[in-house]
């Protein structure tokens, strides 16, 4: 099996040779193939630009892989601040001995992913490390994408604003965890890795008054509600009944002690949106499968400013934190 | 039969109408209760379905819950975290214990602290996980710091099974297994605690039997529920406690009866004891030492044991709690954790002064992530 060597990163021949044998091959577009030294773009109006990086054990998991993630992380990104993703650039960085074949899989799966925003890698760069100074693979993207709607923000949510949830959560962190784990749970269970830039598209068509978008990464939906909450000074209230978790990730939260409202998402969005444009937005969502199960999860109000307060359904309630460092499994 | 799915261990007992009319019917029940009722919940996963379903908010004003001392990371004294952790730093070592452990306070350090040092601490999601690295690693030294109450003792006895006749001989003990019984008597019979009623965890009694509460509805005239960790489990064992007192009973019931006999795991009892004994004293983390209260490996097993094998690395003085910190009194169950100076404001789950603000299982982290002003 072909391997990458040191020499794959030594900017010679060999690394010409993988840029324009695999990167070029799968991220052909007329700024990338130019080779300069930066890409030169256009763009109209207001811009938005964001970074991540991306390191995932197992880099293959149901449901995507590291690639997917790459793009779709940062392609989300740009989405949640209502822009279209237009540019990315992307870095590896590979650790020495990585199998071509896996190497291909990855980027065939990121020029995939791009299709379904229109964004274009337009930049890259390849780094390859010894043995053991990366764990297989990172990949760091960047991304710049053009502001179509204004005022999107996670300090503009109004009282009275409705929270919707793209869909069932939870899903990410549990996949992950089951595959590091080498547990079968079921086979339903996969990531909800995904694209969300065609849904946010659908509601700013639809003219849907937006306060906040936000994508329930590492951290997940308890995440994102705390931040909202404390960023806009306003209550958040949901109904614990109201979100969607399937049976498959109830079931490995029950078995390790972790919260499906913790766990990581990367194809799950939450929106705040007003309270007369809800069912408007609900159903705009559904048209897209990932979205199939969008629903209205909850309410801002002013009752404890800063504060995410969980109803269950026989009436208590208490409030959800965020959570906290990394997730262990229970004792016992 | 059809195939057991993860949702049927939950599913139905967390049914909101069932809920709802459990909490009416013990308002209604509890109208005729003589005093305030006022349960202990001996283990911190009641303590956690207690706090996580908001359920003291469905009940009367005179049920009140008194958290017990049955979290395994809560009652971990100090001087045996600073074990874990020189065992840690030895050479060639690979240190594996379960959950929250890694993150409780010793009397320096922590082993999140040490892990993030280079030293090689890893968390197992299940103990058996153990033998595997202990395999894959045949010229370092694996030193599974093996904690819990009898609930996960049969995992450690079943580890030290296969370790023993696969003959693995890179991996050692370190054990800190606790005993329920012991500590509830402590605590009773020290006499500060009001407490007249307990529920008992289920999963303790899976393996041991509810038999090992049978003495104490007659020592102390308290009647025990077994009770199961569901929401609804814990409301119909509130309800089997108030019927109990209003009818001036004191017995020992189950309510977690899909799981739980009064024999227990017979077979599980048996591995246990094949490789662990009594331990005459361990000292509780807050309490003080209480004798009998501990497991430890058999003589014939010395070679494994950790505290043996490695006994010239290991610290031996007490080191007590800080000065602010009323962990003890919570666990004995006479104080609640707003009741403590420091509780959310020196003393976080991000920054714990105290073991029962580490655990998720802990009555000071429940409380930090679930009551705040909802209380």
């Amino acid at each position: 099996m072909k391997q990458v060597q040191l020499s794959h990163g030594g900017g010679g021949e060999e690394t010409n040779k993988l840029i324009h044998d695999l990167f070029y091959r799968h991220f052909k577009n007329d700024i990338l193939i130019k080779a300069e030294d930066a890409a030169v773009l256009q763009t109209q109006g207001k811009i938005a630009f964001t970074t991540d990086s991306f390191t995932v054990s197992p880099l293959f998991f149901e449901g995507g892989d590291i690639g997917k993630l790459a793009v779709a992380g940062t392609v989300n990104d740009l989405s949640m601040m209502g822009a279209k993703p237009l540019y990315l650039s992307s870095a590896f960085m590979i650790e020495e001995g990585f199998a071509f074949e896996e190497l291909e899989r990855i980027v065939e799966s990121m020029a995939k992913e791009l299709a379904k925003s229109g964004a274009k890698i337009v930049c890259g760069d390849t780094k390859v490390v010894p043995r053991g100074s990366v764990d297989k693979l990172f990949i760091n993207t960047a991304g710049i994408g053009e502001v179509k709607r204004e005022g999107i923000s996670s300090q503009a949510i109004k009282e009275g604003d409705v929270i919707i949830a793209s869909r069932d959560i939870g899903r990410h962190g549990a996949t992950v965890l089951m595959a590091r784990e080498g547990l079968e749970v079921s086979a339903d269970l996969g990531s909800d890795c995904e694209t969300l830039w065609p849904a946010v598209e659908a509601l700013l068509a639809e003219n849907i008054s937006v306060s906040a978008l936000r994508d329930a990464t590492r951290g997940g939906l308890a995440a994102v509600l705390n931040e909202w909450a404390e960023n806009s000074d306003v209550c958040l209230e949901i109904e614990e009944a109201a979100i969607k978790v399937s049976d498959e990730v109830q079931g490995i939260c029950e078995m390790f002690g972790f919260e499906a409202t913790d766990l990581a998402n990367e194809g799950t969005f939450v929106a705040a949106v007003a309270p007369m444009h809800a069912a408007f937005a609900v159903s705009a969502l559904q048209r897209f499968g990932f979205c199939r199960d969008a629903a209205v999860i909850g309410r801002a109000t002013t009752q404890y400013p800063g504060k995410v307060v969980l109803h269950s359904a026989f009436g208590s309630r208490r409030f959800l934190d965020l959570p906290k460092g990394e997730l262990l499994p229970r004792i016992c | 039969m059809s195939e057991l799915k993860l949702k049927d261990l939950y599913d139905g007992f967390r049914d909101p109408a069932t809920i709802r009319m459990l909490a009416a019917q013990i308002g209604e029940e509890a109208k005729a209760l003589h005093e305030p009722l006022r349960i202990m919940e001996v283990c911190g996963g009641h303590t956690h379905t207690i706090m996580k379903y908001g359920l003291p908010q469905l009940l009367p004003g005179n049920i009140d819950f008194i958290h017990g001392p049955g979290c395994p990371v809560c009652i971990m004294p100090k001087e045996r975290i600073d074990h874990a952790i020189a065992l840690a730093r030895m050479e060639d070592t690979i240190l594996v214990t379960l959950g929250d452990m890694i993150r409780v306070p010793g009397s320096q350090s922590s082993l999140a602290v040490e892990r993030a040092a280079g030293r090689d601490i890893r968390p197992l999601y299940t103990p058996m996980d153990a033998l595997k690295i202990a395999k894959e690693n045949p010229d370092k030294r694996v030193v599974f710091f093996a904690i819990g109450f009898e609930t996960t003792t049969p995992m450690t006895a079943a580890l030290l099974h296969a370790a023993v006749t696969q003959k693995v001989d890179n991996l050692y003990f370190h054990i800190n297994h606790v005993l329920v019984p012991p500590a509830i008597d402590a605590i009773m019979s020290d006499g500060q605690a009001k407490i007249n009623a307990f529920i008992g965890p289920s999963h303790v009694s899976v393996i041991t039997g509810a038999k090992i509460y049978a003495p104490l509805p007659q020592k102390y005239g308290t009647p025990v529920v077994v009770c199961g960790f569901e929401p609804v489990d814990v409301m119909q064992g509130i309800l089997m406690a108030v019927r109990q007192q209003v009818e001036g009973r004191a017995e020992l019931e189950i309510e977690y009866s899909r799981s739980v006999t009064m024999e227990g795991n017979v077979k599980a009892q048996q591995l246990i004891d094949m490789y662990l004994q009594p331990r005459s004293h361990f000292r509780w983390r807050g309490i003080g030492d209480i004798p009998d209260s501990a497991l430890e490996l058999r003589e014939e097993f010395a070679y494994l044991d950790a505290e043996k094998v490695f006994a010239e690395v290991l610290p031996t003085e007490p080191i007590d709690d800080h000065k602010l910190c009323i962990c003890g009194t919570i666990l004995k169950g006479l104080a609640k954790p707003m009741e403590c100076k420091v509780f959310g404001t020196a003393c976080t789950p991000n920054s714990p002064l105290g073991s029962c603000m580490v655990s998720s299982e802990g009555a000071c982290n429940a409380y930090y992530r679930y009551a705040g002003v909802l209380g």
